[in-house]
């Protein structure tokens, strides 16, 4: 989640602030794993991060990451799942602010970065914040790219929802199911009520709605 | 020459021209609403950019197309005090004018606050201040960035009255005591008349 949030951001920033030709293509990009059925995304992940694949094979070579069958895996996996909603509600936020004040700072005296850090950002705080909660829900719960990409492994990449899909294969286990089922739940509450209460405040009053 | 400026914006299907030069002193952009005085405004503050022509104030060339000079908003040293002023809402009135406070302003920071009347209201947040009292801050956020000259967009249309006649004193002084050339946007005739020593008509040239 901390690797992706600079990236949302960056995509977020790019699609609400720039023009350029092919947008539209880099928008549908971003967006993809919010339609796609999550085990084509992993398959998908599967195909670029392998380290026979080009992009697998230099990331390994250059960093010695691999993500097949490992931890890193998985979070690549939830991140990827995470970023459209992330971007959706950051680029709202972004939208939202008044580039009649980020002119004002210019002509005080501010350059881009202290106008940004100043002025932008904070005035889009709220909004980042409550990507980052949602982003964190949508990867907590992420389970069809993540088996299909990281697999099913205990201790290493068995995620919350991927153990209780194991806890369902074996009988007698209901009580185990439950636990997990329930800390799933107040997981997701949180987070919706979080990202809501933040996203209402940045919004002030107009009580737009990031999903 | 504190102003002399020849541009042309373009903006959406017609271009407009604009052609002044004045001395010292304040110089009112006069003309109706629509004429492109506040795009003029945003030109000279860089926030901008025209097709062509060139824009030097106090001698200092800002903009000129046939010499690729452009400064960017930030070198240009100009106060603007915005027609919606754009005071920053997450920021107190304090950090407000902190944020441009450049040293070597003609008038240090209790001066500026003294003049302005705006000691009571550091620790308040601008969605707390009337009209007139954001109207003050702003010009003072203008004034405390240590400005080359003032740019200023009907600062007396969101106040009234008796506070009307407050601001218009104190304009009258920012224009006699600092000695800043000040470009002044107003569709009021008698508030132009009152204030400007070269009053420009806004009446754009259409091709």
């Amino acid at each position: 989640m901390s690797a992706a949030l600079p990236v949302a951001f960056a995509f977020a920033w790019v699609l609400a602030r720039w023009r350029f030709p092919g947008k539209v293509l880099v928008d549908a990009m971003v967006h993809l794993p919010l339609v796609l059925p999550p085990v084509v995304t992993g398959w998908l992940l599967l195909l670029a991060f392998s380290p026979n694949a080009p992009l697998g094979g230099l990331l390994e070579r250059a960093f010695g990451l691999t993500f097949l069958f490992r931890w890193t895996g998985a979070a690549l996996a939830a991140a990827i799942m995470a970023l459209p909603l992330m971007v959706r509600a950051m680029r709202l936020s972004l939208e939202g602010v008044d580039r009649r004040l980020e002119n004002a700072a210019r002509t005080l005296g501010a350059g881009s970065w202290r106008t940004f850090v100043n002025v932008t950002l904070p005035l889009s705080l709220n909004g980042v914040l409550a990507a980052l909660v949602l982003g964190f829900a949508r990867s907590v719960g992420e389970f069809g790219a993540t088996i299909t990409f990281a697999s099913n492994i205990p201790g290493e990449t068995q995620t919350l929802p991927l153990a209780i899909y194991s806890a369902l294969q074996v009988p007698g286990s209901d009580l185990q199911v439950a636990r997990l089922a329930g800390l799933s739940v107040m997981l997701s509450v949180a987070a919706l009520v979080l990202s809501e209460w933040l996203a209402r405040r940045s919004g002030q009053e107009k009580g737009r709605h990031v999903i | 020459m504190s102003f002399d400026i020849a541009l042309t914006l373009s903006r959406g299907e017609r271009p407009l021209r604009y052609t002044f030069t004045a001395g010292a002193g304040l110089t009112a952009l006069f003309g109706p609403s629509g004429a492109g005085k506040t795009s003029l405004l945003d030109a000279v503050a860089g926030l901008l950019r025209p097709t062509e022509g060139h824009i030097v104030v106090a001698e200092r060339s800002l903009f000129d197309s046939a010499a690729h000079i452009d400064l960017k908003p930030e070198t240009r040293r100009c106060g603007y005090v915005f027609q919606d002023l754009r005071l920053f809402p997450h920021r107190s009135v304090r950090r407000n004018l902190e944020f441009g406070r450049r040293q070597g302003a003609t008038l240090d920071w209790d001066h500026t606050i003294d003049l302005l009347g705006i000691a009571d209201l550091l620790d308040r947040m601008p969605a707390t201040l009337s009209g007139g009292e954001a109207q003050r801050v702003a010009i003072g956020r203008a004034l405390l960035s240590a400005p080359e000259f003032l740019l200023m967009d009907e600062p007396l249309a969101s106040v009234d009255g008796v506070r009307r006649e407050e601001i218009l004193r104190l304009i009258e002084r920012i224009r006699d005591e600092l000695h800043l050339p000040i470009l002044y946007v107003s569709h009021d005739r008698a508030e132009v008349e009152r204030l400007a020593q070269t009053i420009v008509p806004v009446l754009p040239l259409v091709d």
